[in-house]
């Protein structure tokens, strides 16, 4: 590892963040906002990234973080935080500049993003940067092993959940599938799964590629418990994971979060598959930046 | 309505996998006469198995919250497994070997090799083990994808008595541990032998043709030798018990010592012990006759275990002859 690990400087490092943490609903549209412009300048670094991928989960992971999760930045295994896993791992981008300020590792560690040695990569890496729970990048595996750290919830005793982030091309792979006959068969209560539904996967609309709809209906019949919301609503989405049943509970929880690939970006939501993996040229890229800033000094 | 098939007290089949017959179990299911006893002293140990509970019976009994089935779905095992890594276990997963390994390749490299955890792969019934149910039972490829996955640890006990000591003795083992099994082993050891992590057991000296084997090669090498030696031919004859990380200073050892080597396994002649001798012989710049008792990269017969082994040469009387002709008096 060619960074060095400096002791996190965030002020929020010292103490566990609670479930259901106090913060505004404009707080966390202009902390959605901010993942995105964090996005656009990681993949600048690197070459290439995932832009419209990440900006159709920005509010997802800007709740997650910044209002659900039982954290403890500073002992990122602290048994009893809540667990979070990103299936979907292409859109790491989105998640570094958080953990970054929520004190898991120095804010410098981002300015290596994309170079050889760097403990942050384009999928995370568990074992490279603290705060990932689990590392992903292969589809499909991420809910299975959020079973396992279920399960292990309830061997011990501990009442954390284990939460996983999956895209809805994610549902094609069979082993998803597995992992729910396997959650409800445990009675896993303490599992959450939240679905990025934004209907697109890497080479055209999701279900045009093969059909995983009726979603809902899919998740019920393999014995979960589903919701189905706006993905983008931080206000739905706050109240969806307040009010999740308690983690003693037996049935496992589906969220289903309808978004747009490309959100909050004008020119990527009318094409979201143009703009799945590549890079901005300079002066799109200023286009880009200035269309979400500008909606960042409204917010 | 009767949907299905119902289970209604009926005399059994013999059960020739399971541990239920206790006073066989130590010799047709070793591993799971031992994982119940390691269970016992040690809470962290949890074990899993997509559909293949029977070879559990005792560790059940005794454990029944800390063994998760999984149904027919071994991909999920290992993830499910990883996850439960994470949280301070031990997961030992229970498989038959080309299920557990060869489908779940990805699984063990991305979610437990890459990672580092602590997760065991008991394959059962490895190579030809299940010969007779074709070629989607065979495992003959296992050793050669497990060993090129970095931070994997492959162990193939030759008996039962080995297949105690090297569950034991890696027990606390900090990375992922394929434990190759093949059912039928003569024995070989008396009493469980002691391992070193990664080096080999010698069982016999010679200098004039190196035998090594591992799994069921170690008992045809060890027949073989006392063959050999009735013909004046003093054979060095090892247990490669780690093909990964394996004993590179015995390899140089012994073929510096016999100039010729015979390897013999189970597995195919593509990525298992013949390749790691030949590297590490090329490696070390060591000029040797070579050759093996392997299965041909081709497609393989159908057949009972020992039809298969004398079809394929693989038996004592096949190392015999191939070690004689190594030594140029075939």
């Amino acid at each position: 590892m060619s960074v060095d690990a400096p002791p996190p400087v965030s002020s929020h490092s010292e103490a566990t963040l609670d479930r259901g943490r106090a913060v505004t609903p404009a707080e966390l549209r202009w902390r959605a906002d901010w993942i995105r412009l964090q996005t656009v300048q990681l993949i600048d670094q690197a070459g290439v990234g995932h832009y419209s991928s990440t900006f159709s989960c920005a509010e997802i992971i800007a709740v997650l973080y910044y209002h659900t999760l039982r954290l403890r930045p500073a002992e990122p295994q602290w048994p009893d935080r809540d667990r979070f896993l990103l299936g979907k791992g292409h859109v790491a981008t989105g998640l570094w500049p958080v953990l970054a300020d929520l004190g898991y590792f120095s804010a410098e560690w981002l300015t290596q993003f994309g170079k050889i040695g760097s403990p942050l990569n384009d999928h995370p890496n568990m074992r490279l940067a603290p705060g990932i729970d689990f590392s992903s990048g292969s589809l499909g595996h991420n809910l299975s092993v959020a079973v396992g750290i279920a399960y292990g919830g309830r061997l011990s005793g501990r009442d954390y959940r284990t939460f996983v982030l999956t895209g809805d091309g994610e549902l094609q792979e069979g082993q998803v599938w597995e992992a729910a006959m396997a959650a409800s068969h445990y009675r896993l209560g303490n599992l959450v799964a939240i679905v990025d539904a934004n209907g697109f996967s890497g080479a055209g609309p999701t279900s045009a590629a093969m059909n995983i709809e009726p979603l809902g209906a899919r998740f019920e019949a393999f014995g979960w418990r589903v919701a189905e919301i706006d993905g983008h609503d931080v206000v739905a989405l706050t109240r969806t994971l307040d009010e999740l049943p308690d983690p003693a509970s037996e049935r496992p929880i589906c969220v289903i979060a309808r978004t747009r690939k490309g959100k909050g970006v004008a020119m990527m939501e009318q094409a979201p598959q143009a703009w799945h993996l590549g890079l901005l040229e300079p002066k799109l890229r200023e286009q880009v930046v200035a269309e979400i800033s500008g909606r960042m000094r409204r917010w | 309505m009767v949907t299905g098939t119902q289970n209604v007290p009926a005399p059994k089949m013999v059960d020739v996998f399971s541990d239920v017959a206790i006073d066989t179990a130590l010799a047709t299911n070793p591993a799971g006469v031992a994982i119940a006893e390691m269970a016992d002293a040690d809470p962290r140990i949890l074990t899993l198995t997509a559909d293949l509970g029977n070879v559990l019976a005792d560790f059940r009994q005794r454990h029944p919250r800390r063994y998760l089935e999984l149904g027919i779905a071994e991909t999920n095992s290992v993830s499910v497994a990883a996850g439960l890594a994470t949280c301070g276990y031990l997961p030992y997963i229970f498989a038959m070997a080309p299920f557990g390994v060869l489908k779940c390749a990805e699984q063990i490299r991305t979610d437990l090799a890459y990672n580092h955890l602590p997760v065991r792969l008991v394959g059962r019934l490895a190579g030809l083990a299940m010969g007779i149910f074709g070629t989607s039972h065979h495992a003959v490829e296992d050793v050669a994808v497990a060993r090129a996955l970095t931070n994997m640890t492959v162990v193939t006990p030759a008996d039962s008595n080995a297949v105690l000591s090297l569950m034991r003795s890696t027990v606390s083992h900090q990375g992922p541990i394929y434990i190759r099994i093949a059912e039928g082993a003569e024995p070989v050891y008396a009493a469980p032998p002691v391992f070193e992590f990664g080096r080999w057991l010698r069982l016999h000296c010679g200098s004039e043709v190196s035998l090594i084997g591992h799994g069921l090669g170690v008992g045809l090498a060890v027949r073989a030798a006392g063959e050999l030696a009735a013909r004046g031919v003093q054979a060095d004859v090892y247990d490669a018990a780690f093909l990964k990380p394996f004993d590179e200073e015995a390899i140089v050892d012994t073929a510096r010592r016999t100039g010729a080597v015979l390897t013999i396994e189970d597995h195919s002649e593509v990525g298992g012990l013949a390749s790691i001798v030949a590297e590490t012989v090329g490696r070390n710049g060591l000029s040797v006759r070579l050759d093996r008792v392997a299965l041909p990269d081709e497609d393989l017969e159908v057949g009972t275990p020992a039809a298969l082994h004398e079809h394929y040469g693989f038996t004592a009387a096949g190392v015999v002859a191939k070690a004689l002709a190594l030594t140029g008096r075939a």
